[in-house]
């Protein structure tokens, strides 16, 4: 006996039913959503349309630390200062994009939507594999918009329950999922900071040394890419900088994150005095 | 050609109604107590798999006693009605009363046109900001809904277990003083329930957005371990 179809309670019959995807309830109840439509993006080139930009992810002795810089832009103007890149995927994972702002937001919230609803129906959260590869349909059905200018390129961090460790995995427009033993980066500025993370890097580094390494990496790409927002200590916006572990998902204060931020620019300036003091005599003569 | 024997329209409710309670009588009991930081949900149940309480949405549980397909039926109709409508509207429009007027009419639909009802019942619960906002919604395999504001008692024997759980209960009690009322109320005097036997989880404000979580077997037996409440000693548990 199935349920007699009524206003809006969902039923479907033997053949149609959903299982535990989201995406494939709204598509099964006539309301798909647009990530994925091919027409969605309509023609022409939308390149100018609001982009995030740098995100970082890198593992540590106890999970995973992410960090993403505030700066939206469209073409050369900053659109936003203050959006917000890294979200919480389920309770132990979380998710960076980069890429048009408009559908990278929407893929997020559809992509926490569906693991909570996998969670709710089936009774137990979905593996982190499993969470990974449902993100990489979800960049996959873009694709066409992607080639329109919607890009979407995900970083998808979590700890895996089964393994015990923090696993991190990095995307491509195609749908592509590549495990990343270290670090990854995505962006803009993703070369800059990818590099400070890949000489700043050592396996089994402490969760806050992985913190600071994310900090200076967003930084120093800020300081090369117009595109990635460095700190504004004037207004007071700070990355987003986020630690995942055996615990969960937690964001770090952005008290925290600033001291952090003052402390990296205290040893550059030192450096930068040191430098001074030792050029000086030689400028002299 | 064969005439079908005439039955009075109230016989044949009558008898849906007795098949149903029968179902539902043969099944164990669940009770949901409302305590200090939300609701606290306590059924008897052997399986640790098979559950009859679950979450629906951030501030909404789900309990039925019953067919555990039926009722598993409906509760997985109820996370997607909710799902759905926060996804098109905001995550603060769902709510359960909504969600309990979608499973009254289902219910009732099936009751009267149907060959068989749903041997089920089933609670909506959700919890507000503050003490006192919690809600209750008991639907019937009838689609009767109750809105109940204390606690609310499914399965067989409801009228024993109601007047136990007015003796024990109090809406200032704390977590482990709730579990004991709600496990004293379902064990009655003469027998004891064990953390094996029963399946626990709390709608607690305290916890966020999703305030839905189960308690495990370990938690549940150091909820219990403390002294049993004596009928009438409510006064004690609200002093906790």
């Amino acid at each position: 006996m199935s349920l007699p179809p009524l206003r809006s309670l969902p039923s479907f019959g033997a053949g149609e039913d959903p299982g535990p995807s989201f995406t494939g309830l709204l598509a099964a109840s006539g309301r798909a959503a647009d990530i994925g439509r091919p027409d969605a993006a309509g023609p022409g080139d939308l390149s100018g349309v609001t982009h995030g930009t740098t995100v970082v992810a890198l593992r540590h002795c106890d999970g995973v630390v992410m960090a993403g810089d505030r700066r939206a832009t469209a073409g050369n103007l900053i659109s936003h200062r203050t959006i917000e890149k890294v979200y919480p995927a389920g309770r132990h994972a979380g998710v960076a994009i980069a890429g048009a702002a408009g559908p990278s937001m929407e893929m997020v919230r559809l992509f926490q939507l569906q693991l909570e609803h996998y969670e709710k129906v089936e009774g137990q959260p979905l593996s982190l594999d499993g969470q990974a590869n449902q993100l990489s349909q979800m960049v996959r059905a873009n694709l066409t918009s992607a080639l329109r200018g919607l890009l979407v390129v995900p970083l998808f961090a979590g700890w895996d329950e089964r393994r015990q460790c923090g696993r991190l995995f990095q995307y491509d427009v195609t749908g592509g999922r590549y495990e990343e033993q270290d670090y990854a980066a995505g962006g803009s500025g993703s070369l800059h900071a990818g590099t400070v993370v890949k000489l700043g890097f050592r396996p089994g580094l402490e969760p806050a040394a992985a913190g600071d390494l994310a900090i200076s990496a967003l930084f120093q790409a800020a300081d090369e890419d117009s595109a990635t927002g460095g700190p504004d200590l004037v207004r007071g916006i700070f990355p987003v900088v986020v630690n995942i572990d055996a615990d969960g998902y937690r964001r770090l204060d952005d008290s925290h994150v600033e001291e952090r931020f003052r402390a990296l620019l205290a040893t550059l300036d030192a450096d930068a005095g040191a430098a001074n003091t030792e050029r000086s005599p030689g400028d002299a003569t | 050609m064969n005439m079908p024997f005439y039955v009075a329209p109230e016989q044949i409710m009558k008898d849906r109604a007795d098949y149903a309670r029968k179902g539902i009588a043969r099944g164990k009991s669940l009770v949901a107590v409302t305590y200090r930081d939300g609701i606290l949900l306590c059924a008897e149940n052997v399986s640790n798999t098979l559950r009859k309480i679950s979450e629906i949405y951030d501030r909404i549980a789900f309990a039925g006693v019953g067919k555990y397909n039926e009722f598993d039926q409906l509760r997985i109709a109820g996370v997607r009605h909710a799902d759905l409508k926060g996804y098109a509207y905001s995550r603060q429009d769902v709510e359960a009363r909504s969600l309990a007027n979608q499973y009254a009419q289902i219910l009732g639909q099936i009751f009267t046109h149907e060959m068989k009802p749903m041997e089920v019942e089933i609670l909506v619960a959700e919890i507000g900001d503050e003490v006192g906002t919690e809600q209750l919604f008991h639907i019937l395999y009838d689609g009767t809904v109750n809105d109940e504001s204390r606690w609310s008692v499914l399965g067989g024997e409801t009228e024993a277990i109601s007047e136990r759980l007015g003796d024990l209960h109090d809406a200032g009690l704390d977590v482990a003083a709730a579990l004991r009322a709600a496990v004293g109320a379902l064990a009655g005097p003469e027998r004891t329930l064990v953390a094996d036997d029963l399946e626990v989880a709390l709608l607690d404000r305290t916890l966020g957005r999703r305030c839905f979580r189960r308690l495990g077997i370990a938690e549940v037996d150091e909820l219990l371990a403390g002294p049993r409440p004596e009928p009438g000693a409510k006064s004690d548990g609200a002093a906790d």
